[in-house]
Formats: structure tokens, C-alpha cells, sequence
């Protein structure tokens, strides 16, 4: 090592450019952020100050857009409800399903298990629009169109793969010797599963918890094909903005922050999980 | 079941079995047996507006979906759309994880702005830009163009390709972004400071060390971003309904409007079925990476 300041400035010097950039870095922030401000912004104006040909700064804020977008069709807490059941839901029941079979992988690996977990990331990557017919059909003769229960299985069925691989490569960062000492001391595996290996790796599941979350919340595609009313997301009340209502910027802007709002800021907790989850651990 | 006895040896099996299968069984049920049932249909005369006139068709879907030009457009516009999108956020990513790997006031938060189009819903997204930044005379884009002087651009009508590839790339190019920083914070230390004492500058530095370094990382972004951009949905579906005409109409969107507005399910299967060779040409390399990186750690 020459100098300490190397280790402070990873990747560059520190020069006379540097300022130029950092303001660069700033100024690319914010742009990317600005739509996302700007329609915060806008649904705190009122329809005739939000609607104009100059945009306007600065302005009495108000709350009406917001009322107005509570009830917009049959209200937002109907889908926001359906929203946070399946979200919910798909998290819970993709854990519960993920969990043992990541712990059996991470801890009693045979020949199969690599040929299993590559199998399960595979099915990822089967684009959600291969399966959209059957699945649609199916669900029309069982009765599963537009219920939650339907539509919480298909968001399971989406985030299982990456699920299953995140706890599997939190359970492996947990030395085996434990369960063998677990199991020593004539622990059943579902005891050990319960009282050693889950709470150690409480940290992990929760992050995979908030990665299916995130995901399921941000889910259009089955949202808007198999739901209609009943069970119908908060992506299906959005895009109910997309014809005729779109004339109601102040509106449409309330209804937006009030759908992207919680998530985002949830993503902003969620970066490094997203990283690991997403890449299927290729990148570190 | 009862507990196995204490004495039971250390290495005893599991019932590895009876804990892998709800989740093995689940994945079956939910994309496997659908597949193979696409697969099926696709070999099927099968329309749900003449349920009774159901039969083995051969290969006729696929004949009918050759010959049917806006299969072709459809084709052409996904193609389009994961290329020009790939190009734009790998680029515009690769450049701002540059930026951002250095240390510098409120990076955290500079950072975290620049990411959160990532956690936007794809219909907001899709609405956002329709109304609120491209309306031809109340959106910013053409507050901005009057106010330097230009004529303002009817975006979803005059470009609308370009248009969801604007929309796309602000949703993504965070995502190219975050795992390239990534990639970037593992690059190890000592080499670059090794080649700066060889004198090098920064442009041998970042092709011969960087670079190569994020090669991998790179491999990793394209692949997946190919994967999520060739089923895009949401932002056509919220804008543009993939016209005008059938401008933006691309494979996921083609199968769509077949399944669900001309009740076509033999063709529609067929199309569904391109639609999964295609990302299979790309998922192929990458679980083929993802299963190596397995072997790779192996060792515990």
C-alpha cells in the first residue's frame, strides 16, 4: 500500500475533474428520479393546474386528487386489499414451500441435488406468456378466474424458482456441522429445521421474503390477463386510467403514488437482495 | 412421524424426498404441465368461439402463423425492442455504475435515486410516460422542445417504438446499474492500483483491467435483461395497445390479442411456443453459467 488515501477512493483519484463528475452523478440521479417527483407533484395539484402547458413549480398543494382517487371504480382499498393478499400470500406460501426444500438441498446434497436446483431456476425462464393459455383454460373450468386464490398460486409459481435458490444460498453460508450436532443430540430434522437453522437464518429469509413481495407487487402480466374485478390488483386500477380517465393528470398521479409508493420505498431497503435474488447469485 | 432415536448415526438420511417435493410438484403443475399443454394446443384446431369443432390440426397453426405478416411484424418488434433496449441500458448503465463506483458526497442517496425507476410498477411506468412526459402538447417532453425553440413530437403516434423503448430503458437501465456497481465494488484493488504504478491511464486501465473483469457480470446483465425484455407487456398494454396499426404489437402482445380477442387458441399456442424457443436461445447460456457457478462452490 503507498498512500491511505488509495483505500478511501476505491476506483479512482481523486483530481480536478472530480467535482464535475460528482456533479454529474447527482445531476443523472435526480433526472432518473424526476418522474417519479413529478408525479407526486402533480397529484398534489388540482385537474386545472396539473393539466397546463407550462408546468407549474410552485403551487397551494392539495389532497383532492387523492380523495378523488380513492374512489375512482369501485374504490382503491378493493384492489389494494386484493394487492396486499396476494403479494402476501404468494410470499408466505413460496416460503413455506422453498424452505424445506432448499434446507434438504443445502444440507443432504446428493448427485440429484444440482440437476433439481438447476431445473427449478430454469423454469424462470419460461416466458410467462408460454404457459397463458392452458393456464387461462384451466382456470376457467376449475373456477379460478379472477380469484386470489388463482392468482396468488401464479405468483408463487413465478417467484418460487428465485426463492427457493436465495434461501438455498443462505442455508449453504451456515456451516453443516450444525445440523450434524443437531442431530447428535437426536434432534428430529423438523426440530432442527425450527429451532437452529431458521433462526440463523432469519436475516436471509427475510430478505427473500422482501424480494417475493417486492416482485408479486409489481406483477402485471397475470394480473391483468386472468383478474377482472373480484380479485383484481392494483395494476388492474391503474391501467383503468389508461383510456378516457387519463384526462385527470391530478387524479391518475394520486392513484399512482398511491400504487408505487410503499414499493419503492421498500425497494430502496431491498437493493443488495435484489442483486443476489435476480442474478441467481452470478453476481456477488 | 417419531422422532428417530438418539443413537441415530449423524450421516442418516433426511427425508430429503418428502421436503423437495411440494416444490417440485408445485413448479410441475404451474409451468411444466401448462407447457406441454401449449404444446399440445398448438397441434390443435381449437377456436373457443366453435368449442365443438375441436380436432388434430398438424402443423396448420404454424402454417397459418408463417403466413400471417403481422406475426412477422410482431416478431420483428420484439427483436427490435430487446436490441435497442439492451443496447441503451447496458451502455447507459455500464456508464453510470462508472460513475457511481467513485466516493463521493451523498452517494448513497444520489444512488439510490438514480435506481428507483427499477421498483416502479410497469403500468405507472407506462402511464407516466404516456401522459405525463409525452403528451404531444401538455407532456414535459414538449414543454421542454418549445422552450429551446423546437417543434414538439406526437411521441406515441410518430415513434411509438422508440417510445416504449424510452420507457423500458428508464425502468431497466437502473437494474443494468445496480448489478454492474455490483461487480464493479468485487474488482479487485491491488491490481488497479498495480497497473496505475506501471503508469498506466485510465482508459488502458479500464479496458485491460476493468473490463475484463466485469466481463462476466456483463454476460449476466444481457442475458436476463434479453429474457425480461422479449416477454415486455405491461407498458404496451397501459399505452400504446401495440398499435398504432401493429407498430408495437410484439410476440407477448400478439398472443395476447389472438388468445383473448380472437379466441384463437391453435395459433396463439403456436405463437406461445416461438415465444419460448426464443428465450430459450438465451435462457440456455445463462443456466448453463448459473449451473457452473453451482459446481464451482461445491466444495463447503
Amino acid at each position: 500500500m503507498t498512500t491511505s488515501r488509495v483505500d478511501q477512493t476505491p476506483g479512482r483519484k481523486r483530481g480536478a475533474g472530480g467535482t464535475a463528475l460528482t456533479l454529474l452523478a447527482w445531476l443523472i440521479g435526480i433526472t432518473m428520479f424526476f418522474p417519479i417527483f413529478w408525479v407526486v407533484m402533480t397529484a398534489l395539484k388540482t385537474e386545472q393546474t396539473a393539466f397546463s402547458m407550462t408546468p407549474t413549480f410552485i403551487f397551494s398543494p392539495t389532497l383532492e386528487s387523492f380523495r378523488s382517487a380513492l374512489a375512482q371504480g369501485s374504490g382503491y382499498w378493493h384492489y389494494a386489499i386484493n394487492s396486499v393478499i396476494t403479494a402476501f400470500g404468494s410470499t408466505l406460501v413460496g416460503l413455506a414451500l422453498a424452505i424445506p426444500a432448499a434446507y434438504a438441498m443445502a444440507f443432504y446434497p446428493s448427485r440429484r441435488t444440482d440437476f433439481t436446483l438447476v431445473w427449478m431456476v430454469s423454469t424462470k425462464f419460461i416466458p410467462a406468456v408460454g404457459v397463458l393459455i392452458p393456464v387461462f383454460l384451466v382456470y376457467r373450468s376449475l373456477g379460478l378466474l379472477d380469484t386470489r386464490l388463482g392468482l396468488t398460486m401464479l405468483f408463487t409459481s413465478m417467484n418460487l424458482p428465485i426463492m427457493v435458490w436465495m434461501v438455498y444460498s443462505y442455508f449453504r453460508d451456515i456451516p453443516v456441522d450444525i445440523v450434524e450436532a443437531a442431530s447428535i443430540d437426536g434432534a428430529s430434522t423438523t426440530q432442527t429445521m425450527f429451532r437452529v437453522i431458521l433462526p440463523l437464518a432469519l436475516p436471509g429469509l427475510a430478505s427473500t421474503g422482501l424480494l417475493a413481495l417486492i416482485l408479486a407487487w409489481n406483477e402485471s402480466f397475470w394480473s391483468l390477463t386472468m383478474t377482472d374485478y373480484h380479485a383484481a390488483t392494483l395494476a388492474v386500477y391503474t391501467a383503468s386510467f389508461k383510456s378516457g380517465e387519463g384526462l385527470f393528470w391530478a387524479r391518475l398521479s394520486a392513484a399512482s403514488v398511491l400504487t408505487i409508493a410503499p414499493i419503492v420505498v421498500l425497494g430502496w431497503f431491498a437493493q443488495r437482495q435484489m442483486v443476489r435474488g435476480l442474478t441467481f447469485g452470478a453476481v456477488k | 412421524m417419531s422422532a428417530p432415536p438418539a443413537n441415530a448415526s449423524p450421516k442418516r438420511r433426511a427425508p430429503t424426498k418428502r421436503l423437495m417435493a411440494p416444490s417440485v410438484l408445485f413448479l410441475l403443475v404451474w409451468m411444466i404441465v401448462p407447457l406441454a399443454m401449449t404444446l399440445y394446443y398448438s397441434f390443435q384446431d381449437y377456436n373457443l368461439m366453435m368449442p365443438d369443432m375441436r380436432g388434430f390440426a398438424g402443423g396448420l397453426s404454424y402454417e397459418l402463423l408463417f403466413t400471417d405478416p403481422v406475426f412477422w411484424d410482431a416478431l420483428l418488434n420484439t427483436l427490435l425492442l430487446v436490441a435497442t433496449c439492451l443496447l441503451v441500458t447496458v451502455v447507459a448503465g455500464l456508464a453510470l455504475a462508472l460513475l457511481f463506483n467513485r466516493t463521493f458526497v451523498g452517494r448513497g442517496i444520489a444512488r439510490t435515486l438514480a435506481i428507483s425507476p427499477f421498483f416502479v410498477m410497469p403500468v405507472v411506468t407506462g402511464l407516466i410516460w404516456k401522459y405525463m412526459l409525452l403528451d404531444p402538447v401538455y407532456g414535459l417532453f414538449s414543454w421542454v422542445m418549445r422552450s429551446v425553440g423546437l417543434e414538439p413530437v406526437q411521441w406515441l403516434s410518430s415513434y411509438p417504438l422508440l417510445s416504449v423503448v424510452m420507457m423500458i430503458s428508464w425502468e431497466w437501465t437502473p437494474f443494468a446499474l445496480l448489478i454492474l456497481l455490483t461487480g464493479l465494488q468485487s474488482l479487485p484493488e491491488d491490481q488497479l492500483e498495480a497497473v496505475r504504478l506501471d503508469g498506466a491511464n485510465r482508459w488502458q486501465e479500464f479496458r485491460h483491467i476493468v473490463l475484463p473483469h466485469l466481463g462476466q457480470v456483463l454476460y449476466v446483465v444481457i442475458m436476463l435483461e434479453s429474457i425480461f425484455f422479449l416477454t415486455s407487456f405491461a407498458e404496451i398494454y397501459a399505452t400504446t395497445s401495440g398499435g398504432p396499426g401493429t407498430a408495437t404489437t410484439n410476440l407477448p402482445y400478439y398472443i395476447y390479442l389472438g388468445a383473448f380477442f380472437q379466441y384463437d387458441i391453435g395459433l396463439s399456442s403456436a405463437a406461445a411456443i416461438g415465444a419460448v424457443v426464443l428465450a430459450n436461445i438465451f435462457a440456455i447460456f445463462l443456466i448453463r453459467f448459473v449451473a457452473g457457478n453451482l459446481n464451482a462452490g461445491s466444495q463447503r
